[in-house]
C-alpha cells in the first residue's frame, strides 16, 4: 500500500472522428499522493479536460492503467463506476452543472438520493453545508436566481456533499470575475488544509498558484511537472 | 427514494405543463373511450341477457304459413293453417312439458276518455307459466274463464300508464276493446324489451276462446295464429322440434317432398344468436376503443423520447454525481408511468361520466364492472412502462461525458 490516492501509468485516450482516429493522451504517466494539491494546466487542446475526465470516471482510456485508491478502475462496471463518482470523487464543473428547476437544496442532496440516504438526513446535510458556504438565506431558490459566483459554490457543495477525499474542478473560475475566483479558490484552499486531494485544471496562473504542485500538458503529453516555486520558497 | 423519484418526475411533467398535458389527453381519450364502449356493450349484453330471461327457456313457436320467403307465399303466421287441436296434440307429445295456443291482433282500446291501439293476445293459462310471466296485483284469468269465453282481461304496465295513469287502480275497471267490454282481473307484472326490441308490457291478454269469438270473428273457427310450446328441457329441444315437425305434417295430410303450411322457430336458438350478436359488437367496440389507447401510449413514447433529448444535459449531470444506470432508467419510466395512470384516472372518470350522459340522453342500458375500470387501469399502466421503457433505456445507456457535453 502506497499514499497514492491516484496513480496512471501508460494512458493513452483516442477519439474516433469521421476524419479518423485522434488520439488526445499519449501515454501519460502521473502519480498523485494524498492530501496533494495540484494544478493541471495546458493551452487549449492539450488534453488536461480530456485527462481530467477519465480522472473523474466520466470516461474511459483507450489504453494504460488507472489506479483509484489502488484499485483498477479498468474492471469496474458502470454501476461501480457511477457509485465512485457518488462517493469517492466530487466533480466542480466550469459552467457550474446545476439542475435549473431544483431548488439549491435539492440540487446539493442529489448526491445523496443516488446514495440512497434518508430525505430528512439529506436535507439536513444539504443545508449544513449550505450555510457554510454562506448560502444560509438561498435554501429554496433557483439557480437563475442567484449569481455565477454563488452557483459556483452551490457545484461545490454538492461535490462535497457526500464527503469524497478526492476533489476535482475542472476550470472551476472559467465563467467567473477575479474577485469572485479569488473566493472561489479560498474554499479550495480550506479544502485542502483539511486533508482533501485537490485536482483543479487551469490556464490561469494566478489559479495554479495556489497549488502546490503544477503539471503542463501540451498535445496529450505531460511536459512539465514540478513543486510550485512560492512552495519551494516557503519550504 | 421512489418517493423522491416520484416527485421528481410530477415537478418535471410540470415542467411543460401544455405538453404534459397533451401527451396525457391521448391516454385520457383512449382510457376513457374503453370504459364508455364496454360499458355500453356490456349494457346491451346484459339487456338482452334479461329479454331472453323474460322470455322463458326452451321455446318453440309454431306460426301458420310456411318459413320459406319465396314466391308469392303470404308472410307466415298470416294463414290460419293451425287450429286449437294441432295445439293439444303438440301438448300430447312426450318431449313438451307445455304449450299455448295464441291468436293475437291489434285492436283499439278505450277507458274513459282515453283510447290506444294495443297489441291483443289471446291464450290459455299455460301461456303465463311457459313465459314465467305472473300478475303484479290481481290475479291471472283461468280454465274455466277460457272454457266460458268471459270478457276478463290481463293488462301490462304500459297500458296501465297509457290508459289509467298512476292514480286509478285498474282493477275491477272495465276497458272497451273493439267495442266489447272487458272487466281487468289483473295488472302483469313488468317485462321490458323483448330481444327484438318490442316493449312486452305494452300488451293485452285475454282468454283465447274470448279472442276468437269477440275480436278476431272473422277467422275460421277453432283456428289460432300461433302456438307456443316449452321442451321440457334443453337436451329434449332437437328431438321435439323433429316431433312437432313430423306431427303437423302428419295433421295436415302434407306429402313428402312439399313444403310444410306452418313453420316451427327456436326460440331459444334465436336468442343466443341475438345474445352471440352482442357480444361481437361489445368486443369490436372494445378494440377500437384499445386502438386509440394503443395511440395514446405511442404519443406518451413519443414525448418521453423528445424529453430525454431535451435533458440529455441533465442527465449527464446527474451520472456525473453518482446516478446509476438504473436510477435514470427507473426515472424516466417512473414518468413515463405516471403520465400513463393520471390520464387513466381522468380518462375512468371521463368515461363513466360519459356512459351516464349517454345513459341519460338514449336511454340505452349501461352496465359499469369494476372489470373493465380494472382491465382499462392495468392496461394503462403497462402502456406506461410499455412505451416508457425504449425512451427511459435510451437515456439511461448515455454515457456520461457525452451527455454533459450535449449541448
Amino acid at each position: 500500500m502506497t499514499n497514492n490516492v491516484i496513480e496512471i501509468t501508460g494512458l493513452y485516450k483516442d477519439y474516433d472522428t469521421p476524419a479518423g482516429v485522434f488520439p488526445v493522451l499519449k501515454d501519460v504517466n502521473l502519480t498523485i499522493e494524498a492530501g496533494d494539491y495540484v494544478a493541471i494546466m495546458g493551452p487549449s487542446g492539450s488534453g488536461k479536460s480530456t485527462f481530467m475526465n477519465i480522472l473523474g470516471c466520466l470516461d474511459r482510456p483507450t489504453k494504460g492503467e488507472y489506479k483509484l485508491n489502488n484499485q483498477s478502475v479498468k474492471s469496474l462496471n458502470n454501476n461501480q463506476l457511477a457509485a465512485l463518482r457518488n462517493r469517492t470523487i466530487g466533480f466542480v464543473f466550469q459552467g457550474f452543472n446545476l439542475l435549473a428547476r431544483s431548488s439549491l437544496v435539492d440540487n446539493v442532496a442529489l448526491p445523496l438520493v443516488y446514495a440512497k440516504d434518508q430525505k430528512e438526513l439529506r436535507t439536513k446535510i444539504a443545508k449544513n453545508i449550505l450555510e457554510r458556504m454562506g448560502l444560509g438565506q438561498y435554501f429554496e431558490s433557483r439557480p437563475n436566481q442567484i449569481s455565477g459566483g454563488q452557483q459556483q459554490r452551490v457545484a461545490i457543495a454538492r461535490a462535497l456533499v457526500n464527503q469524497p477525499r478526492i476533489i476535482l474542478a475542472d476550470e472551476p473560475t472559467g465563467n467567473l470575475d477575479s474577485k469572485t475566483s479569488d473566493e472561489i479558490m479560498k474554499i479550495f484552499d480550506e479544502l485542502n488544509q483539511i486533508g482533501n486531494t485537490i485536482i483543479i485544471v487551469t490556464h490561469e496562473n494566478a489559479i495554479a498558484d495556489h497549488a502546490r504542485r503544477q503539471i503542463r500538458f501540451l498535445d496529450g503529453k505531460i511536459v512539465e511537472d514540478h513543486r510550485n516555486k512560492k512552495e519551494l520558497e516557503k519550504a | 427514494m421512489f418517493f423522491s423519484m416520484l416527485s421528481e418526475a410530477w415537478h418535471a411533467m410540470g415542467a411543460n405543463r401544455l405538453r404534459t398535458f397533451l401527451t396525457m389527453l391521448g391516454m385520457v381519450i383512449g382510457v376513457g373511450a374503453v370504459v364508455l364502449m364496454m360499458a355500453i356493450g356490456e349494457g346491451a349484453q346484459q339487456s338482452i341477457k334479461r329479454s331472453i330471461d323474460s322470455m322463458g327457456s326452451n321455446l318453440f313457436v309454431i306460426l301458420s304459413g310456411s318459413s320459406s320467403t319465396s314466391g308469392s307465399r303470404s308472410a307466415s303466421g298470416n294463414s290460419s293453417a293451425l287450429n286449437m287441436n294441432d295445439a293439444t296434440a303438440i301438448g300430447d307429445l312426450d318431449d313438451i312439458g307445455a304449450f299455448a295456443p295464441i291468436s293475437v291482433g291489434n285492436a283499439q282500446i278505450i277507458y274513459a276518455g282515453n283510447n290506444s291501439n294495443t297489441p291483443i293476445v289471446g291464450t290459455t293459462p299455460s301461456y303465463f307459466s311457459i313465459r314465467r310471466w305472473d300478475v303484479e296485483s290481481g290475479e291471472l284469468f283461468s280454465d274455466a274463464d277460457v272454457r266460458s269465453a268471459n270478457r276478463v282481461a290481463l293488462v301490462g304496465k304500459t297500458v296501465v300508464e297509457n290508459l289509467f295513469g298512476d292514480d286509478i287502480d285498474p282493477i275491477g275497471k272495465t276497458i272497451r276493446i273493439k267495442k266489447s267490454p272487458f272487466l281487468i282481473v289483473g295488472v302483469l307484472e313488468g317485462k321490458g324489451q323483448s330481444f327484438d326490441g318490442r316493449d312486452q308490457d305494452d300488451t293485452i291478454i285475454v282468454p283465447i276462446t274470448t279472442a276468437q269469438r269477440k275480436l278476431f270473428g272473422n277467422q275460421i273457427p277453432g283456428s289460432v295464429r300461433m302456438i307456443m310450446a316449452q321442451a321440457k328441457s334443453e337436451k329434449y329441444m332437437g328431438v321435439a322440434e323433429d316431433g312437432i315437425n313430423d306431427l303437423i305434417r302428419q295433421r295436415h295430410n302434407i306429402r313428402e317432398n312439399t313444403e310444410s303450411d306452418f313453420s316451427v322457430r327456436n326460440l331459444t336458438a334465436m336468442a343466443k344468436t341475438a345474445s352471440d350478436t352482442a357480444k361481437t359488437m361489445s368486443m369490436l367496440l372494445g378494440a377500437i376503443a384499445s386502438i386509440s389507447l394503443l395511440v395514446g401510449g405511442i404519443g406518451i413514447m413519443n414525448i418521453m423520447l423528445v424529453s430525454v433529448t431535451e435533458r440529455t444535459r441533465e442527465i449527464g449531470i446527474r451520472m456525473a454525481i453518482g446516478a446509476r444506470e438504473k436510477d435514470i432508467l427507473l426515472q424516466f419510466l417512473l414518468e413515463a408511468c405516471v403520465i400513463s395512470i393520471v390520464g387513466c384516472v381522468i380518462g375512468v372518470g371521463l368515461g363513466l361520466g360519459g356512459a351516464l350522459l349517454v345513459k341519460k340522453m338514449v336511454g340505452a342500458e349501461i352496465l359499469i364492472s369494476m372489470q373493465s375500470i380494472v382491465l382499462a387501469f392495468s392496461v394503462a399502466a403497462s402502456i406506461g412502462v410499455f412505451f416508457g421503457y425504449y425512451p427511459a433505456s435510451k437515456a439511461a445507456k448515455l454515457r456520461p461525458i457525452e451527455a454533459l457535453r450535449y449541448q
